[in-house]
């Protein structure tokens, strides 16, 4: 076992930690973040950098901060975190909570049947990841593309601005 | 697109251009001659102050630097006990010169004035009093007002007729 | 190994160097565009204007204010530095002359500029304060959003060199530089590395006249210094970058060593920097993203489009 690799995963497991239990939104997204930067440097130990790139870029780089830009606005204070606390009733938390503890323990067999640690790390060159998307798996590749072609027609369809004939002045006088 | 390649064009060729700056201490920007610098009480041709202790310096400052007491002498002669001008204060706006009935305030081309303690910005009277007639040389308040002061009576100034006696009967 | 500490500590001094002494460059050429002078009265061509500035920012007042978030507020400063520097590890300065010789280098550099974005939200959230909040907004959408036009500009290079890897991207020119292949390629890339690095054309995340100074109105002292050194390394990485992607890195005649001709033309980008400063006025916040989406990122997809089909077309012929 690499000294990086058990560096790195104790941070991502104490990290993510953090994210569950941490009271403050802000400070729980940062705890994300360290946790994806920590898998990145996994993934780059165990022999993927473009894998490990790619999440930094995507995840780290552009989701958590969209994420974070969000929060920023909501201005979310003690109030907020109080009304939480009032909804989080056992009633609503049991049921998620049970299937998670399920996953966990599935988690904890498949991890537990295979002892032997990975052997023979195999870099990975992103010009084979390039090869495998648009060889086998190319299909994928453009069931992907056209659902990202959906997102995008619809965002567009969203945002549209309806061009103004009238001053925003005038039309607030009509109504009145 | 062009026209912003154009604006840093003309800025790159401001590279060759005669800089506008004064490298201050060494080489000093003309000043008028009517520049308002630091404030300065001037004397008239006979050597003595000019100022009579008449507050509207005081009264003309917006910024309230200017203090001064005026006294007499025993011969009646007005002039200012104390006057006391803190610098600090001062925006050298002119005022006090204008407002001046008898020249005796006015601003000199001086502007370099920087202290390193506060208090030494205030100037007293013999900071502020000067040798000079500054601007307008030759004029003596007391000469042409018909006041009367040691060595002058009245009607003896210039342009001016002895006081009519008013108790004779002669024309 | 001892080899790559000495580069490591070399390349770490000198970038640190140049970040401080780009403080008294900016200004020396500001001035000199300006027809003004400049700081020319410490030391000789008043370069100790340097030392005087660090100094003077060591001993300002460390305030964090009271209704900021304080780890938060410091943390941030610290991630736009580290940020930036560890992009520089995949720099070729001269052959053999790199930190990390990876073959995925334009994406790490990718990656840790996507990184830099959190110093400026981080920073702009903790202090608390409307107007930081608003620069941290525009910084973090003008950010991400030219990031994905850098990324396409670059893939047209990467296309043409076949690699990831800067070193190879610079063998690759040796007959040719790539500004010549890549030229709208280049130019989407010097528009989106000046957005990237929030320089002065593009500067609306600290907008002086509308925004106090955006999402470091708050800070002070060394944590501002961080900022500060933050942006001219920026300035010195995406010269930098430029350089080694479309410049031909260390490549020139022989009478100089390469790395000397690396930083030749890395300061020459770098005044071009401060030339753009000089010259150009702020965009308004709209008008920079819509630029972006609307000129720049058709351009890119395009460019790369028509590169990986010429490229496939001379592969078989």
């Amino acid at each position: 076992m690499d000294i990086t690799f058990i560096i790195a995963a104790f941070i991502a497991v104490l990290a993510t930690l953090r994210v569950i239990t941490c009271y403050h939104i802000m400070h729980a997204l940062l705890y994300l973040v360290v946790s994806l930067l920590a898998v990145a440097v996994v993934l780059f130990t165990y022999g993927a950098p473009f894998m490990a790139v790619l999440e930094i870029i995507i995840y780290a780089g552009a989701i958590m901060v969209l994420i974070i830009f969000f929060v920023m606005m909501l201005n979310l204070g003690l109030e907020t975190a109080e009304n939480e606390k009032a909804w989080l009733r056992p009633r609503i938390w049991i049921v998620p909570g049970v299937f998670c503890f399920v996953l966990l323990a599935e988690l904890l067999y498949l991890i537990l049947q295979n002892k032997q640690p990975a052997a023979g790390i195999q870099i990975v060159p992103p010009k084979q990841v390039g090869m495998a998307l648009f060889g086998p798996y190319l299909i994928a590749v453009e069931l992907t593309g056209i659902l990202l072609m959906a997102g995008i027609v619809g965002a567009y369809h969203l945002g549209r601005q309806h061009k103004k004939t009238l001053h925003r002045f005038l039309e607030n006088n009509l109504d009145t | 697109m062009f026209s912003l390649l154009r604006s840093m064009w003309l800025v790159f060729l401001h590279m060759f251009h005669k800089r506008d700056t004064y490298q201050y201490p060494e080489h000093k920007a003309p000043l008028p001659a009517r520049w308002r610098g630091r404030i300065a009480l001037t004397r008239d041709p006979d050597g003595e102050e000019r100022c009579v202790g008449c507050y509207l310096c005081a009264a003309a400052c917006p910024v309230d630097c200017i203090s001064l007491q005026a006294t007499e002498d025993e011969h009646g002669r007005r002039y200012p006990e104390f006057f006391r001008i803190n610098f600090s204060r001062c925006i050298f706006c002119g005022f006090c010169e204008e407002a001046c009935p008898t020249y005796a305030i006015q601003l000199l081309p001086d502007f370099e004035m920087s202290e390193y303690n506060r208090q030494n910005l205030v100037y007293e009277k013999h900071d502020l009093l000067i040798p000079s007639q500054g601007k307008y040389p030759g004029y003596n308040y007391y000469r042409v007002a018909g006041l009367a002061i040691k060595d002058k009576d009245k009607g003896e100034a210039e342009q001016e007729e002895p006081p009519v006696d008013i108790k004779s009967l002669l024309p | 190994m001892i080899n790559a500490w000495w580069i490591i500590g070399g390349v770490l001094f000198a970038l640190l160097n140049t970040a401080a002494g780009l403080i008294w460059l900016e200004r020396r050429m500001l001035a000199l565009w300006q027809d003004r002078y400049g700081p020319n009265r410490a030391g000789p061509f008043g370069l100790f204007i340097v030392l005087a500035d660090t100094l003077k920012l060591f001993f300002k007042e460390d305030w964090i204010p009271p209704f900021a978030d304080k780890v938060v507020f410091v943390f941030a400063p610290a991630v736009v530095v580290a940020s930036v520097l560890m992009s520089f590890v995949i720099i070729p300065f001269a052959p053999g002359i790199v930190v990390a010789d990876m073959n995925i280098g334009v994406l790490f550099f990718l990656a840790m500029s996507s990184l830099g974005v959190y110093s400026i939200v981080l920073g702009g959230w903790a202090s608390n304060n409307k107007y930081s909040l608003l620069g941290a907004m525009r910084g973090a959408s003008q950010m991400i959003s030219y990031e994905v036009f850098m990324g396409l500009s670059l893939m047209g290079v990467v296309v043409l060199s076949d690699s990831f890897n800067l070193q190879k991207i610079v063998e690759a020119q040796r007959t040719v530089w790539f500004v010549v292949p890549q030229l709208l390629g280049f130019l989407i890339f010097m528009v989106a590395g000046i957005a990237e690095t929030h320089r002065l054309p593009f500067d609306i995340p600290e907008a002086e006249s509308e925004l106090v100074a955006g999402y470091h109105a708050e800070y002070s002292g060394m944590k501002f210094g961080m900022f500060f050194i933050g942006e001219y390394l920026g300035i010195t990485l995406i010269s930098a970058m430029v350089v080694t992607l479309y410049f031909g890195g260390w490549l020139g005649p022989t009478f100089l060593p390469p790395i000397i001709w690396f930083v030749i033309k890395t300061f020459l980008f770098i005044s071009l920097f401060i030339l753009l400063r000089a010259s150009m006025p702020r965009p308004r916040y709209d008008q920079l993203m819509e630029y972006g989406w609307k000129v720049l990122f058709p351009l890119s997809l395009l460019n790369l489009l028509v590169t990986a089909a010429i490229k496939l077309w001379l592969i078989s012929e």
